[in-house]
C-alpha cells in the first residue's frame, strides 16, 4: 500500500502542474498586472507612475514567462510564473495584494468552515441514512412513495431558498436564533453555527436520501439478502446487519472523498452568514481580483480532492477485504 | 389521578415554554448578553478595509475606521453649513503667508499672479498623547523595547494584544512631518503625492532621493529583514520644523485647497516609532502591520480587528479634551442637536462593527435592532419608504411604529454620463456635435431614471456641482437651460420635440443621416452586464430611441471598459466623482482640458478641451470663494453646458435610518470623523430589543406534534410488518 501511496502523490505533481498552469493562465487572460493593480489602488487620482510602483512592490513588473533580459536559468525564474505559483508546491503561498501572510489566513479562516461543515456532515449523514433505510424499508409503500416525491422536491429547490426562508422563517418570525453572524469564543459559537447547519442539512436531505435509499435497495434484492430472510430474520435485523454494512461502502467513499473538501467551506452559506471562513475568503479574492489568493486557493483545492480521492481509495482496503491497493 | 397531575404539570411546562419569551432576554441576539446594556454602538461593514495606513487609504470604507482614530490638523465644524473648516489637533486654522518671487512677503489679498509661493504654519496643541500602544513602550533603560524583537520574543505574540507593556508619548509637529514625508515613500503608496508634488515644494525631488536611499537601505538588508528607511533623517525644503510643536508646509504660488486636505487622514501624525516597529519581519508575517493596526491620537482606537468578521472602536483612555459644538444652523437647536454643546467627546464607548455581505440579514438585524443605524437597499425600500402625495418621501408606518427616524442628503457626488470628445461622432467642438449631444441631453429624462432604478434617492444634476458646495445656484438661476426651462416655480425638461429639432440641425432629422438615410447609430460603453443592470442598460436604449438614435450597448468586465476609458475608444460611458473636499475645485477639473484621461491620464474622462474653459480654470481654481470667484463659475457652468461634454445626471440622495435610542444625527458628508458626536441610550435599545425579539415556540411544537403524527402509520405499518414476518415464520 505504501508504494501505492508514493505512486499516486508522484502522479499528482503533473495534475498540480497542470492545475497551476490553467489557473495562471485564466487569470492572466482576464487580468493584466495593470487591471490588478488599478482593483486594488482604486481609480482615484491613480497616475500609471503609482500603477509601475504597485508592480514592482510585488514583482508584477517581471515579464509573464520568460525573461529575455535575463541569463540562464534566470530567463524563467525571474519571471511573474515562476514567483508567484511554483512555490506553491513548497506551500509558500506569499502575501496577498493587501499585504497579509495568506497562510495565516488560511490557517485562520479553516476553522469557522469546519464549524460549520462537520456538524452539517455529521448530522446530514446520520439523518439521510436513516431516512433512506426507513423509505428502503417500507418500499412500494405510500410512505416509501410520499418521500421519494418529497425528496425530489427538496432537491429541487435551490440553496438559496434554503438560507433565506430559513432565515427568515427561524431567526425573524421566530428569533430563535441570530439571523447571522459567528463567534469563536468556545460555546456562544453554537448558537450562531444552529441555523446553518440545520439549513446545510436539510438541503442535503433530499439528494443525500434519494442516492442512499437506491444503495440500499440494490442491496436488498441480492441474494445474500434473500438467504438471510429464507434463514428466518426479521426484516429490521436484516436491513441494519447485513444491508447498512454492505451498502455503507459507496456511502463511505463519497463521504471519505468529501472530508478533505470541508477545509473549504461554503461560498453561499459563509456569505449570508456572516462566517469568515474560506469559502468567504476566495469569494472576496475573486472579486477583488487577488490573484495570489485566488491561486493559493485553487492550489489548496486540487491538493485537497487529490488527497480526498487517495483516502478513498485506501478507505476501500480498509472496509472491503476484497480490495486490494496495487 | 396520576392522569390529571401528569396533565397538569404537561400542561404548566408547556405553558412556561410558551411564555418563555416574556422572560426579558432574548434568543437571537447576536452579541453577548453582557453588553446588552452597555454604551456600546452597533454597525456593521460590506467589504474589508484593504488598508488602514493613512498615507494610502483613500475608501469610505476605510475612513470610517481611520478618521475616528487619527487626526490631521484640521476638521470640519459637525453642524455648519456650508462646510466650514476648524482646527481638530492645531490651535487655531494655518496661518498662511504669501511670498513674491524674491521672497518677500505679500498681503493676505495681494493678487495671485503675484504670489510665487506661500506658507501654511501650523501650531498643534500641547498635551495630545498617543494611544497606548507597544511602539512606544521602554524598558528600565529608556529604550524602545519592542523594536528589535527576538525570535523569541516573537514565539509569543499572535496579535497586537500580546504586548505585555505599551506606552504613549506626545503628540509633536515632527510626527505631522513625518507623515507628509511618508507622502513620498517608495515603500508605500500614496494616492495624492501626485497632486501634492505639484504644489509642495521639493516633493517631487524628494521621492526621487528617497526611492534611491531605500534602494541602498534595500540592498543592505539582509533577506529575513524587512528594509527600513528612517524618513526622520532625510529632510526636503517643503516642509519645516519651527518649534515642538509648530511646522510650516512651503507651497509653490497660492493653494487654498490644501486646507482642505489637512482635514484629511493623509495629513494626520505618524510617530516615526510606529513605522519603525511595524517593519519587523516576523511581525509582518503574522500579520502585524501598519495597514491593520493604525497608532493614532483620536477618540477611538482599534482593538479588535478582524476584517473577517469583526472589527472593534474602543475609546482612547489618552484622548484629549474636545468638547461638542455650541453652535450650528438654524434649526439645530429645535432638532435638539445642541443639547450636548460643550460636552467631552466622544459619548460612545465602544463601537462594533460586524461583517455582513448581504442586505437581508443586515436589514433584519436592524429591525430587530441588533443595528442601530441603517442605509435603505432597493429590496428593503418599499418597507421603509412611502411617498408623500407631493412626491417627499416619509417613513411607513412599520417603520415609525418601531420609533425610526429618517434623515436624507444630497451627496457632494456626481454620477454623469460622458461623451468621449475625441470621438469623430459625439466628440468635438462642432456645431453640429454639440447638437446632436445637446439632443440627447434632453431625451435622457433622469428625473425617470432616479425614480425607477434609485427609487427617488436623487436629484437631476443642472451642471458639475452639486448642492452645498460653493459655486452651486439654486433656483432659477441654477438651471441647465439647454436642457430645462423654468415653469410654475420649478425646472421642466424641454420637450421631445427640441431634442428632435437640435438633431435634425446636426444633420439628423428622425436619428438618420439627411445624406445618406442611414440610422445615427451610437454606442454605450459599460462595464456592467448581466441580468441585474439588463433593465437599465434596455431603459437607456430606449431614451435614445425617443429620438431616433440606435444605442448600441457595449457591455464588457470593468478591466476592459477600463481599458477603452484610456485609450479613448469608448464612445458614451458613465462615470462617477465623490469629493475630496467642498471646493468647486474639486469638480470643475474633472473638465479641465490638461486633465485628460486619454493624454494625461487625469481624471477628465470626457477628454473635455475647451480655451476659454480651461482659462477659467485656472483663474478660478486658487481664488478665495468670493463674488469673483462665482461670477467666474457661472462663466464656466455656462461653457460647459453649452458644450455639453456630460449629460449632468444626478446628485445622489442619502437615506439613512436611526433607532430611537441613536442621537446627535446630523448627516455630514464631508467629514468623516463624526463619531465622537453620536450618542446612545443603551437601556431604551434594550427594552426595544427585548420587546421586539419575543422567542416564538408554538410553531416548532407544532412542527414536532405533525411529524410524530406522521410517524404514527409509519410505526404502526412496521409493527404490522414485523408481526407479519413473525407470522409468516410461524407458518413455514
Amino acid at each position: 500500500m505504501f508504494a501505492y501511496i508514493v505512486r499516486r502523490t508522484l502522479y499528482a505533481i503533473p495534475l498540480l502542474i497542470g492545475v497551476n498552469l490553467i489557473t495562471f493562465l485564466l487569470f492572466f487572460v482576464v487580468n493584466s498586472p495593470d487591471d490588478m493593480a488599478r482593483s486594488q489602488l482604486g481609480n482615484k487620482n491613480l497616475t500609471p507612475a503609482a500603477i509601475q510602483k504597485w508592480k514592482e512592490a510585488r514583482g508584477y513588473d517581471k515579464p509573464v514567462a520568460y525573461n529575455e533580459s535575463a541569463s540562464g536559468a534566470n530567463k524563467f525564474t525571474e519571471t511573474i510564473f515562476f514567483e508567484k505559483s511554483v512555490k506553491l508546491f513548497v506551500f509558500d503561498f506569499g502575501t496577498a495584494d493587501d499585504g497579509r501572510d495568506i497562510s495565516h489566513d488560511i490557517a485562520e479562516r479553516m476553522w469557522p468552515s469546519l464549524a460549520i461543515a462537520i456538524p452539517s456532515l455529521i448530522v446530514g449523514l446520520l439523518l439521510n441514512i436513516t431516512l433512506s433505510m426507513l423509505l428502503a424499508f417500507f418500499r412500494g409503500s405510500y410512505i416509501d412513495v410520499t418521500g421519494v416525491i418529497l425528496a425530489v422536491t427538496l432537491l429541487s429547490i435551490s440553496a438559496m431558498f434554503y438560507i433565506i426562508g430559513g432565515q427568515y422563517a427561524i431567526s425573524k418570525l421566530l428569533h430563535l436564533v441570530p439571523i447571522s453572524g459567528y463567534d469563536d469564543t468556545g460555546l456562544e459559537a453554537i448558537r450562531f453555527l444552529i441555523l446553518p447547519v440545520i439549513i446545510g442539512v436539510i438541503s442535503g436531505i433530499g439528494s443525500g436520501t434519494r442516492i442512499y435509499r437506491t444503495f440500499f435497495l440494490e442491496e436488498i434484492n441480492r441474494d445474500y439478502v434473500k438467504t438471510a430472510r429464507a434463514k428466518g430474520l426479521s426484516e429490521s435485523w436484516v436491513l441494519f446487519k447485513h444491508v447498512l454494512k454492505n451498502a455503507g461502502l459507496p456511502i463511505l467513499t463519497g463521504v471519505v472523498a468529501a472530508i478533505p473538501l470541508l477545509f473549504l467551506g461554503s461560498l453561499l452559506t459563509e456569505s449570508f452568514f456572516g462566517i469568515p471562513g474560506l469559502g468567504s475568503y476566495t469569494i472576496d479574492a475573486i472579486q477583488s481580483q487577488d490573484f495570489g489568493i485566488v491561486r493559493s486557493m485553487v492550489f489548496l483545492s486540487a491538493v485537497l480532492y487529490i488527497l480526498g480521492l487517495l483516502l478513498t481509495d485506501i478507505s476501500y482496503t480498509l472496509v472491503d477485504p476484497r480490495v486490494r491497493l496495487n | 389521578m396520576i392522569t390529571i397531575t401528569t396533565l397538569k404539570t404537561t400542561l404548566l411546562i408547556a405553558a412556561g415554554i410558551l411564555l418563555a419569551g416574556c422572560s426579558d432576554s432574548v434568543w437571537n441576539n447576536p452579541y453577548p448578553s453582557s453588553d446588552a446594556k452597555s454604551n456600546i454602538l452597533y454597525k456593521s461593514f460590506e467589504k474589508r478595509p484593504k488598508r488602514l495606513d493613512p498615507v494610502s487609504s483613500y475608501s469610505s470604507n476605510e475612513y470610517e475606521f481611520i478618521a475616528q482614530i487619527y487626526e490631521p490638523p484640521l476638521q470640519y465644524h459637525y453642524l455648519k453649513r456650508p462646510y466650514t473648516l476648524i482646527p481638530r489637533t492645531a490651535k487655531s486654522l494655518p496661518r498662511v503667508n504669501y511670498y513674491d518671487a524674491q521672497g518677500n512677503e505679500l498681503s493676505a489679498d495681494a493678487p495671485i499672479e503675484k504670489i510665487a509661493s506661500s506658507s501654511y504654519v501650523i501650531s498643534i496643541q500641547p498635551g495630545i498623547k498617543f494611544q497606548p500602544h507597544p511602539a512606544f513602550a521602554k524598558g528600565a533603560d529608556g529604550e524602545l523595547l519592542y523594536h528589535n524583537l527576538t525570535a523569541e520574543q516573537l514565539e509569543k505574540i499572535y496579535a497586537l494584544g500580546d504586548f505585555e507593556k505599551t506606552d504613549s508619548r506626545e503628540l509633536t509637529a515632527a510626527d505631522y512631518i513625518y507623515q507628509i514625508k511618508r507622502l513620498a515613500a517608495p515603500n508605500v503608496h500614496s494616492p495624492i503625492l501626485g497632486i501634492m508634488a505639484e504644489y509642495i515644494v521639493g516633493l517631487t525631488e524628494y521621492a526621487a532621493t528617497l526611492k534611491k536611499a531605500y534602494e541602498i537601505v534595500k540592498e543592505k538588508t539582509p533577506d529575513y529583514e524587512l528594509p527600513y528607511l528612517d524618513l526622520s533623517s532625510i529632510n526636503f525644503p517643503g516642509v519645516e520644523q519651527i518649534d515642538r510643536y509648530t511646522y510650516k508646509i512651503n507651497v509653490k504660488g497660492k493653494y487654498p485647497q490644501l486646507q482642505y486636505w489637512l482635514a484629511m487622514p493623509f495629513f494626520a501624525p505618524m510617530p516615526p516609532e510606529a513605522d519603525r516597529f511595524y517593519t519587523q519581519a516576523g511581525l509582518k508575517d503574522k500579520n502585524i502591520i501598519l495597514d491593520w493596526f493604525p497608532v493614532g491620537t483620536g477618540p477611538y482606537m482599534l482593538t479588535i480587528n478582524n476584517p473577517n468578521r469583526q472589527m472593534v472602536l474602543e475609546r482612547n483612555p489618552n484622548y484629549h479634551f474636545e468638547a461638542y459644538p455650541s453652535e450650528g444652523e438654524p434649526g439645530d437647536a429645535e432638532a435638539g442637536l445642541l443639547k450636548d454643546a460643550g460636552k467631552q467627546l466622544p459619548f460612545i464607548d465602544k463601537v462594533v462593527y460586524s461583517l455582513e455581505r448581504e442586505a437581508i440579514p443586515y436589514w433584519n438585524k436592524f429591525l430587530q435592532g441588533y443595528y442601530d443605524i441603517s442605509s435603505i437597499s432597493s429590496d428593503s425600500f418599499d418597507q421603509a419608504i412611502t411617498m408623500t402625495s407631493s412626491g417627499d418621501p416619509t417613513l411607513t408606518d412599520e417603520m415609525q411604529g418601531k420609533g425610526i427616524r429618517l434623515s436624507t442628503a444630497v451627496a457632494t457626488s456626481t454620477y454623469y454620463t460622458g461623451f468621449n470628445m475625441l470621438d469623430p461622432v459625439v466628440g468635438g467642438t462642432s456645431e453640429k456635435a454639440r447638437k446632436i449631444r445637446r439632443a440627447i441631453a434632453i431625451a435622457v429624462d433622469y428625473e425617470e431614471y432616479i425614480s425607477i432604478f434609485s427609487n427617488g434617492r436623487g436629484i437631476p444634476a443642472q451642471g458639475p456641482i452639486p448642492g452645498g458646495i460653493f459655486g452651486h445656484l439654486e433656483g432659477e438661476a441654477g438651471i441647465n437651460p439647454y436642457v430645462y426651462d423654468w415653469v410654475n416655480g420649478k425646472p421642466q425638461r424641454k420637450p421631445l420635440s427640441e431634442a428632435k429639432r437640435l438633431l435634425a440641425e446636426a444633420g439628423y432629422p428622425g436619428g438618420r443621416d439627411a445624406k445618406s438615410g442611414e440610422p445615427l447609430l451610437l454606442n454605450l460603453d459599460t462595464g456592467q452586464s448581466g441580468p441585474d443592470v439588463k433593465a437599465t442598460l434596455d431603459w437607456w436604449a430606449k431614451q435614445f430611441k425617443k429620438i431616433g438614435i440606435e444605442l448600441a450597448i457595449r457591455s464588457t468586465d470593468y478591466n476592459r471598459f477600463q481599458e477603452k476609458m484610456l485609450k479613448g475608444t469608448a464612445q458614451i460611458f458613465q462615470w462617477g466623482w465623490n469629493a475630496d473636499y467642498p471646493d468647486p475645485e474639486n469638480f470643475m477639473f474633472l473638465l479641465y482640458g490638461p486633465n485628460g484621461k486619454v493624454k494625461l491620464k487625469g481624471e477628465n474622462a470626457a477628454n473635455y478641451s475647451n480655451p476659454e474653459f480651461d482659462n477659467l480654470f485656472v483663474q478660478m481654481k486658487n481664488m478665495d470663494n468670493s463674488p469673483e470667484r462665482q461670477v467666474i463659475i457661472d462663466k464656466m457652468v455656462d461653457i460647459a453646458r453649452q458644450d455639453s461634454p456630460w449629460l449632468w445626471g444626478l446628485h445622489p440622495k442619502g437615506f439613512s435610518l436611526y433607532h430611537a435610542w441613536y442621537s446627535n444625527t446630523k448627516p455630514n458628508l464631508i467629514a468623516n470623523n463624526t463619531l465622537k458626536y453620536k450618542r446612545i441610550q443603551p437601556d431604551l435599545r434594550q427594552q426595544r430589543r427585548i420587546e421586539w425579539n419575543q422567542p416564538i415556540m408554538w410553531p416548532v411544537y407544532i412542527l414536532l406534534a405533525l411529524l410524530v403524527l406522521a410517524l404514527l402509520p409509519g410505526i404502526y405499518s412496521y409493527v404490522q410488518k414485523e408481526h407479519r414476518s413473525a407470522m409468516n415464520k410461524e407458518g413455514a
